[in-house]
């Protein structure tokens, strides 16, 4: 067991943990934020992705004790003010999702990945911070599965919001999703 | 999951003063974790050391010297890192996905362990996991294990064909990468790929540390000249791990001859695999499709796909 204090959608909590508890199953059963999904508990799904510190990671194989002090951003800490952030609305927009349990993870993935620099597998040039194009939304989304098999509506959401240089931040809910670029 | 005790070390000294009988170090847990998931891994004590500050990238000598704790996606997305040793990015950026690189340290992704299904699962022997149990690998699902240097060869309860999973791995061995690595009985390098070992008579042994021992840092000599990458082929476009890789650094001279080569293979061994005998045929030689081929056989000829051994029709090029 171990006395933990974690800040989640700005809320801090103070908790006495049993130091086999995931992140996960903390943020669903001991503060109900049933919003992140239990997909596979292995870090192969991407279900559970929430952000840690304003990174995004698999909150599976998080171990919550060792996560003392960390500022986690779960999907319903997303939205602010009553505004939906422009990767919720842009999904909507986009019919990106159809069963839906992947969305929670694909679009805290996103707005971590929005934030992210550098190159990825499918950059030609490493010295660029490339421009989002499908390709490199697609490798840069790979740790998020749908089952149901609504990747283009996904990569589309994501590439509206890129291209409308929406940046990641739950604080940045402000900006305008929807660009309507063809994808 | 077995209960555990949980401690966070100040330091590297003070985390291996925390060692003891039954513990292991946490990193950032995203192979560690799964294998206590899984009961592949029984800690009743875990160090975390992923917070032991040795998270920084600097420069050391015309080389550079990389914190154990450095994030894998924060290694891959450094500008001296990108710009002086490709390879190396290019292994890191295609290995998991990009949560677990977020996650993952430089240290945890060399002592990851084999992704070989029977090691993950405890309802089946392995040598590996326990010793003395078999390989059902053998004669099983082997696709994506080693061809080179294994010990199917060897009596039953030395068998083991497993691979080591890490594509970063792959790169620091072509690269002369040295791992600092501090113990009980003090610090040392290690030059890769000298830190992961072959099976031998001893499969459950993945590397050449002892118990306590802590990976505190990686330095990288200066890159080799010419030019180097880093290709994968796997079974699906991303996030999944190699079937075989290659981490190749080429200097070519004017007159198209190789001056010089690296090369080492991912996914055929139970280490990351220096490919000595293809590089020194590929030495002085012209830099020609051809002549990869041939250097590429020299490697392979004494490959064993498959136990026991078996003559393999010759491989379709195209």
């Amino acid at each position: 067991m171990g006395d933990i204090t974690v800040r989640v959608n700005g809320t801090q909590h103070s908790l006495d943990v049993d130091s086999r508890m995931s992140l996960l199953d903390l943020l669903r059963e001991r503060l109900g934020l049933t919003g992140t999904k239990k997909g596979c508990d292995h870090g192969q799904c991407g279900a559970c992705t929430v952000l840690i510190d304003g990174r995004r990671a698999v909150s599976c194989l998080a171990l919550a004790v060792a996560h003392d002090g960390t500022d986690v951003t779960t999907v319903e800490g997303l939205a602010g003010d009553g505004e939906l952030h422009p990767l919720q609305a842009a999904f909507i927009e986009r019919d990106a999702f159809q069963c839906g349990y992947c969305t929670p993870g694909q679009l805290c993935s996103a707005a971590g990945m929005l934030g992210e620099a550098g190159p990825s597998a499918v950059t030609e040039d490493l010295a660029d911070d490339p421009a989002l194009t499908a390709a490199e939304i697609r490798e840069r989304m790979s740790g998020n599965l749908c089952r149901c098999g609504a990747y283009v509506n996904i990569v589309a959401a994501i590439g509206d919001v890129a291209a409308a240089g929406g940046a990641g931040a739950p604080e940045d809910t402000g900006a305008a999703a929807g660009s309507g670029a063809a994808w | 999951m077995r209960p555990f005790e949980y401690a966070r070390a100040r330091d590297a000294d003070d985390a291996v003063a925390q060692f003891r009988a039954g513990a292991m170090y946490l990193g950032g847990g995203t192979n560690l974790v799964d294998l206590m998931r899984l009961g592949v891994a029984e800690p009743d004590y875990l160090v975390d050391v992923s917070r032991l500050g040795g998270d920084r990238i600097e420069p050391s000598g015309d080389g550079l010297l990389i914190g154990a704790a450095v994030r894998n996606s924060d290694l891959a997305a450094h500008p001296v890192v990108r710009e002086r040793y490709p390879m190396l990015v290019r292994a890191v950026l295609a290995g998991a996905s990009g949560q677990v690189r977020n996650m993952a340290t430089v240290g945890g992704n060399l002592l990851q362990r084999t992704r070989c299904p029977y090691f993950q699962d405890v309802s089946k022997p392995c040598n590996k996991r326990q010793p003395g149990s078999g390989c059902p690998a053998v004669a099983g699902d082997h696709r994506n294990l080693a061809i080179l240097g294994h010990s199917a060869g060897l009596n039953a309860a030395a068998q083991c064909v497993a691979t080591h999973p890490s594509d970063m791995a792959v790169a620091l061995a072509a690269l002369d990468a040295q791992v600092r690595v501090t113990g009980p009985d003090g610090s040392r390098v290690v030059l890769m790929p000298g830190l992961h070992r072959l099976p031998g008579d001893e499969p459950d042994r993945d590397t050449v540390l002892r118990p306590g021992d802590l990976i505190t840092a990686v330095e990288l000599p200066p890159p080799p000249p010419g030019r180097s990458t880093y290709r994968k082929v796997r079974e699906r476009a991303s996030f999944a791990f190699a079937l075989v890789s290659l981490a190749a650094a080429l200097d070519v001279a004017g007159d198209g001859t190789v001056r010089g080569c690296r090369l080492a293979l991912g996914g055929v061994a139970h280490l990351p695999w220096r490919a000595a005998r293809a590089e020194r045929a590929l030495t002085g030689a012209a830099a020609t499709a051809d002549e990869f081929t041939r250097a590429a056989d020299a490697e392979l000829a004494e490959a064993q796909p498959g136990w026991p051994p078996r003559r393999s029709p010759s491989m379709p090029r195209t």
